[in-house]
């Protein structure tokens, strides 16, 4: 991998609804400092956050890691915790296993995975039940397009 | 439209950014109570009509560069809300209009909604 300009971590908590969706914040405030296009920067926002809400309503605690370099974008979102029984299933739109308090906030619609795999151009997914998940994402730089992307 | 002339459309009342109602043209505008489509459908730069108070909305807003937003059925957010839009710069208005009309109201005045649907029918 090119050279690393940025790495960055940061710590999330599972069931701390308060504090979630601050470190999607601090990830877009990051890429806006380093004058990043601002739709890429929407776009990894956007991944995050939906990364970072799912540790948040599904797991114990977890961290998303930034890096940044000549390449692209790479968010990683790990988490201890339940895992995810069925990744084909988790990706379908409308599929979601989030409680009704979770659904009552506005969120547990099942459109989580779906709309990281939308918003990002690379994603891998691997978990292990009842021990977590890890969900990596790439983004790259505008010149390059989705058909262009490396093969995991 | 200018977010006054939205404002002043709804007779909403302004909780914080009063001073950028008149800097801000409001282009697209997507009305939702489910925050996962918000950040799946509302293009950049959109206002938003929601019911939805909680302080994830702020952050739901941040993330995907909204202009404003819009709480319908008179449904007023805590202080804590108020205070983490004004340190973003986004502002906030209360009309006591529900979702539907506001959203037919705004329609017909001429704002497009996110889908990229023409409007051909405007008042």
């Amino acid at each position: 991998m090119a050279e690393t300009r940025v790495l960055l971590e940061f710590p999330v908590e599972g069931g701390n609804f308060p504090a979630a969706g601050e470190a999607a914040s601090k990830v877009k405030k990051t890429l806006q400092k380093l004058g990043i296009d601002s739709d890429l920067t929407r776009r990894v926002s956007i991944a995050t956050y939906e990364a970072e809400m799912n540790i948040v309503i599904h797991a114990e605690y977890g961290k998303i890691t930034l890096q940044v370099d000549a390449e692209g974008i790479w968010v990683r979102a790990e988490d201890r915790g339940k895992g995810i029984p069925d990744i084909d299933q988790a990706m379908l739109e409308g599929f979601s296993t989030a409680p009704e308090r979770i659904r009552e906030m506005g969120f547990g619609a099942g459109m989580g995975l779906p709309n990281i795999k939308k918003c990002a151009d690379q994603l891998e997914i691997k978990t292990k039940l009842n021990v977590g998940t890890t969900v990596d994402m790439g983004f790259y730089y505008p010149a390059k397009s989705k058909s262009e992307k490396r093969t995991t | 439209m200018k977010l006054s002339a939205v404002q002043k459309l709804l007779k909403a009342k302004i909780l914080t950014g009063e001073e950028l109602l008149d800097q801000i043209e409001v282009k697209m505008i997507c009305g939702s109570d489910l925050i996962s489509d918000v950040l799946t459908f509302t293009k950049a730069k959109s206002l938003l009509l929601t019911g939805l108070t909680i302080p994830q909305i702020i952050r739901t807003a941040e993330m995907i560069d909204l202009c404003g937003i819009v709480f319908v059925r008179g449904k007023t957010p805590g202080a804590d809300v108020v205070s983490m839009a004004a340190e973003r710069s986004l502002p906030l208005l209360v009309t006591d209009l529900p979702l539907y009309e506001s959203c037919g109201l705004l329609y017909t005045a001429g704002i497009q909604g996110c889908s990229g649907l023409q409007n051909n029918n405007r008042g």
